[in-house]
């Protein structure tokens, strides 16, 4: 009996291997809004914001993306600092007193929002409508500015549009779709498909100043690139701009309905990695998978079946 | 890396091209011809293959020089041999507006349309230019379709035409009162300036193969000069004439006292940087010199795009072993072996005087290996940059010598830390460096007794403008505005000063009550004025400075690197919104900008301005609102009185 071999469950799943914890790092004192912080060396102000739970806004910086601190919604004061300093990439240093809401701080980062939000579509970045709201930004008050000198100063509506980035979206291929006139120029889907992810740099930044956009090379379609579809640009995109092709369309025919729609986690079937998936289900089908970014498995990546794989499961008899 | 290239293979041209740059390729990985024998299996990887990508901007210039455009097959073909991804080499590609993206004429003529020349008939230039060859060739990315100002692609002159011209800022010829840089492709491609471009016939006959006779231009100063002692009179060409008149005497002296000697006396003489941003450059080598990570870097700083500017142009032309002899001093008192020199695409004469200074020094063992018996090593390498004011700031310099888009860095980390392929980087300009060898030659306090306590030295200042001998002017710091427009004979036909433009389009404009302005760092300071890059550019009691706002608000909107968006965007807006800035004083006929309405532009002008000095990453979106505010404040746009909408 004793010696009888049985069937057993496998063990769960260890935790994936940690690197070692790294000796204690020395840590930085600071004032941020009058309250003294501590934070270990190598922290930026944003870090020691968090962990003090002062909300500091922010665009283009993501946990899992390395900074590159171009969107500016994030500064900070930083006391005897000649100009403003970006919360998002900025380290901590010891005595550094920062106010990270003073009436520079707000006004560049009302600034901020209007000029996006007078030059790109942020329809589907809902993110950015509290931030909006919070810094009492009015991105309409560039164009009046402009078309009221130039008409006559009682015409109520404003006859002149300032220049933005609207174009035709580019549907290109069956999985995913770009629509850069949501594009903020975040550069995280840049980030995601080079070194900080994919490492398939099918996209980059292209053309400069407020021609500035990002593009495959020679502006090719996407099958035409390098790209091998694995989605990690639509994962960190924050406006909308790049969006699986099945969630466009649903939107396209008025049939996306983010509240009816549950989401589960669950693991990827297609290989031994086994990811984390999220799946998104409305009216009994998947509409769209993606992965927790805090996934130590995947920290929010996944490869092309994984992401897009999973008509199948819809396809019922 | 595993490179996914698609659609398009280089000519016999375009391959011979790159060739001559990079050697022929070593296999079929890299786009030689397929031998499968001899490839194998084998992988290339590493350093080796992706430590290349510093070839990149060299490699796209060799290919334009060649065909005058870079085609995706030409593009292809470099990302091969350099491993770049494509769509990375593109986003590079794109960002520099000398090069061209689809088929254009092989001589092309950029035409200087920029303030200084704007006061002396650059439209009208255009404008007869544009009827003897069409339209001037236009931006080339696609969404760039609306930048007039843009380097590119679709053709407004045809590609099978022979000659096109397109509209450039600034060429650094501002004394000659108009310009054209002119390329011709070809096997044995040509770039040359025509300064002055007396007009539209002279700018076609360049086209056509003419060249011009250079013209004399005026270089003057008060007292003795020092950085210009040896302009005019040195042969640039002749290692021999430089040492007749001193050269490398200062190197000389500088192996004797050492590094350490060297940056006592640099620190000693409290020089400050002349690039713009006046950092002591005393401390700046000190603190490259301390860092333990090598290798150290020297990068000379000659991109000198500042509309107004072209001191270090004329040193480059005229004294271009001085400056290849303070790069290695300075290399000597950093530690570092290697120097690159980053000069503006539009310089080519300057390009090629310091590359023939650089082949002597190298041949007379003034650069290499043991440098004088020193036992230190050290050389310098040219970059042409590609068209883009940006890349004068020093981390998208450096970026741009790396191959990557010249998009500035965030600081800090800076360059002393981390610099040029992320070492200790002493980054200086052209006219900064120049001043060490008389440091080293008659020591720091002696030669801080030239100047004023604070501003120590010479300054080389940029005439340009309504005066009657424009030109680069040598003083000891601490003349006023006043001497230094009389200096160089006063505005013509005895008419007044309306402004003056100090340090550029990034400077700002004073008015005639401010012409005893001492025209030191301190002085500037405290009238709220900047010295920048040394420009002044004088405008007349007649001259129209809404058209040189509308210039300058031009010129930022296209030099933005576009990365950050106080930038990007506002530079869009402060041009859009200039016009209604503008109320005249009468109340309006219902076309003209009302008082009230200019009053709503101004506050949000206001506000605007204030965001992007202090959330912009760099000093182009902090500067860039500056020159319009200052035109504000001085009532040279009229401030329209507050009054609500
Ligand atoms: C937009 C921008 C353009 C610049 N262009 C130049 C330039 O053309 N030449 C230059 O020497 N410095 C330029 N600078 C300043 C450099 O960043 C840097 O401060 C300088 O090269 C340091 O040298 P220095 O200490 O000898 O002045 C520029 C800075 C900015 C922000
Ligand atoms: S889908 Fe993947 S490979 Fe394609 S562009 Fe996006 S991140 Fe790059
Ligand atoms: S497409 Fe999206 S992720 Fe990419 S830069 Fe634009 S906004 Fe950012
Ligand atoms: S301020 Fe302008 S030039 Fe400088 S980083 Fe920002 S966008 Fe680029
Ligand atoms: S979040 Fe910090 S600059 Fe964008
Ligand atoms: S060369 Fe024309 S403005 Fe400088």
């Amino acid at each position: 009996m004793n010696d009888a071999i049985w069937f057993r469950l496998p063990p769960a799943p260890s935790s994936v291997p940690h690197r070692p914890p790294t000796a204690e790092a020395p840590s930085v004192s600071a004032t941020i809004d009058g309250r003294a912080v501590e934070a270990p060396a190598g922290a930026t102000i944003l870090d020691a914001c968090r962990d003090a739970g002062i909300d500091v806004p922010t665009l283009c910086y993501l946990e899992t993306l390395t900074p590159v601190n171009a969107c500016r919604v994030c500064v900070v004061e930083v006391e005897g600092a000649r100009v403003l300093a970006p919360a998002c990439s900025r380290k901590l240093e010891p005595g550094m007193v920062i106010r990270t809401r003073s009436p520079r701080v707000d006004l560049s980062r009302k600034l901020v929002l209007e000029l996006l939000a007078s030059s790109v579509d942020l329809s589907t970045a809902p993110t950015l409508v509290p931030m909006m709201r919070e810094y009492q930004a009015d991105p309409g008050r560039f164009a009046k500015a402009v078309g009221s000198g130039l008409s006559s100063a009682s015409s109520a509506a404003p006859s002149v549009s300032v220049a933005s980035v609207l174009q035709p979206a580019k549907v290109d291929n069956d999985l995913y779709m770009r629509d850069y006139s949501k594009c903020v120029l975040c550069y995280k889907c840049v980030e995601a498909c080079g070194t900080d992810a994919q490492h398939t740099f099918a996209i980059a930044a292209a053309g400069r100043g407020f021609d500035a956009h990002i593009s495959t090379e020679f502006d090719v379609v996407l099958p035409e690139s390098a790209c091998v579809y694995c989605g990690n640009c639509i994962a960190v995109c924050p406006t909308g701009a790049l969006m699986a092709k099945h969630e466009y369309d649903l939107r396209q025919a008025g049939e996306w309905k983010p509240e009816a729609q549950s989401v589960t986690d669950t693991t990827c079937p297609y290989c031994g990695v086994g990811c984390t998936l999220t799946v998104h289900v409305q009216d009994q089908r998947i509409v769209k998978v993606t992965s927790p970014l805090e996934s130590e498995v995947t920290h929010g990546n996944l490869c092309v079946k994984g992401r897009f794989g999973f008509e199948y499961v819809n396809k019922t008899g | 890396m595993d490179l996914h290239i698609t659609g398009g293979e280089p000519t016999e041209d375009e391959r011979a091209a790159v060739d001559a740059l990079l050697g022929p390729p070593e296999s079929g990985w890299e786009g030689g011809a397929r031998n499968i024998a001899q490839d194998g299996r084998t992988a290339a990887g590493g350093h080796s293959v992706t430590g290349e990508r510093h070839l990149l901007l060299p490699a796209f210039h060799a290919v334009q020089d060649r065909v005058g455009s870079v085609s995706r097959g030409a593009m292809n073909y470099i990302c091969r041999r350099l491993s770049v991804p494509p769509a990375e080499a593109w986003g590079v590609l794109t960002f520099y507006h000398l090069l061209a993206t689809a088929p254009r004429p092989a001589a092309v003529a950029h035409v200087c349309d920029d303030i200084a020349c704007r006061l002396h008939g650059a439209e009208q230039l255009c404008r007869d230019l544009e009827a003897r060859l069409g339209p001037p060739l236009t931006g080339g990315s696609p969404a760039a379709a609306h930048d007039t100002h843009g380097g590119g692609a679709r053709a407004g002159s045809s590609a099978s035409a022979s000659m096109g011209w397109q509209r450039s800022p600034c060429l650094g010829q501002c004394d000659a009162g108009s310009a054209a840089l002119i390329t011709r492709a070809g096997a044995m491609p040509e770039r040359f300036v025509l300064a002055p471009a007396a007009d539209a016939s002279a700018i076609v006959e360049a086209l056509a193969g003419a060249t011009a006779p250079p013209a004399s231009r005026t270089v003057g100063a008060i007292g003795t000069p020092r950085l210009l002692a040896r302009a005019g009179k040195v042969n640039p060409a002749s290692l021999d004439s430089y040492r007749e008149y001193g050269g490398y005497r200062a190197l000389a002296r500088a192996i004797e006292i050492g590094a350490e000697g060297v940056i006592a006396e640099v620190t000693a003489s409290k020089l400050l940087g002349r690039g713009g941003a006046a950092f002591p450059t005393g401390r700046k080598w000190d603190a490259v010199r301390r860092q333990p990570a090598t290798p150290h870097y020297v990068v000379c700083n000659a991109d000198e795009s500042e509309p107004g500017t072209f001191k270090d142009r004329v040193l480059m032309e005229q004294d271009p072993f001085a400056v290849v002899e303070a790069m290695t001093i300075c290399g000597l008192a950093t530690g570092a072996a290697q120097g690159f020199i980053y000069i503006r695409g539009e310089y080519p004469l300057a390009e090629a005087r310091i590359g023939s200074a650089i082949a002597e020094a190298r041949e007379a063992g003034l650069l290499g290996a043991d440098i004088m018996g020193s036992g230190q090593t050290f050389d310098v390498e040219i970059r042409r940059g590609g068209g883009a004011y940006i890349c004068g700031e020093e981390t998208a310099l450096f970026n741009s010598i790396e191959g990557k888009r010249g998009e500035p860095r965030s600081k800090p980390p800076f360059p002393a830390e981390v610099g040029v392929f992320g070492k200790p980087t002493v980054a200086n300009n052209v006219e900064t460096l120049v001043n060490v060898l008389d440091i080293v030659l008659e020591g720091g306090e002696a030669w801080a007794r030239t100047g004023t306590t604070a501003s120590t030295g010479t300054r080389l200042f940029c005439l340009s403008g309504h005066i009657a001998r424009p030109g680069l002017y040598e003083v000891p710091f601490g003349a006023t505005l006043r001497e230094m427009i009389e200096l160089a004979g006063g505005v013509p036909g005895g008419r007044g000063v309306k402004a003056v433009l100090l340090g550029g389009a990034a400077g700002g404009f004073v008015g005639p009550e401010h012409l005893d302005l001492s025209l030191t760092f301190e002085g500037a300071r405290a009238a709220g004025a900047t010295l920048g890059s040394g420009v002044i550019m004088v405008y007349d009691e007649t001259a129209d400075l809404g058209d040189s706002l509308h210039r300058i608000a031009e010129f930022f909107r296209h030099e933005s690197c576009g990365q950050c968006v106080p930038c990007r965007v506002g530079t869009q807006r402060q041009l859009e919104l200039l016009p209604a800035l503008s109320a005249p004083s009468a109340p309006s006929a219902s076309s003209a900008p009302s008082a009230s309405s200019a009053a709503s532009a101004a506050s949000v002008f206001g506000e605007l301005s204030v965001a992007m000095k202090d959330a912009s990453i760099c000093g182009l979106g902090q500067t860039a609102s500056g020159a319009i505010e200052s035109a504000l404040n001085l009532g040279l746009i009229e401030r329209p009185v507050k009054g609500g909408e």
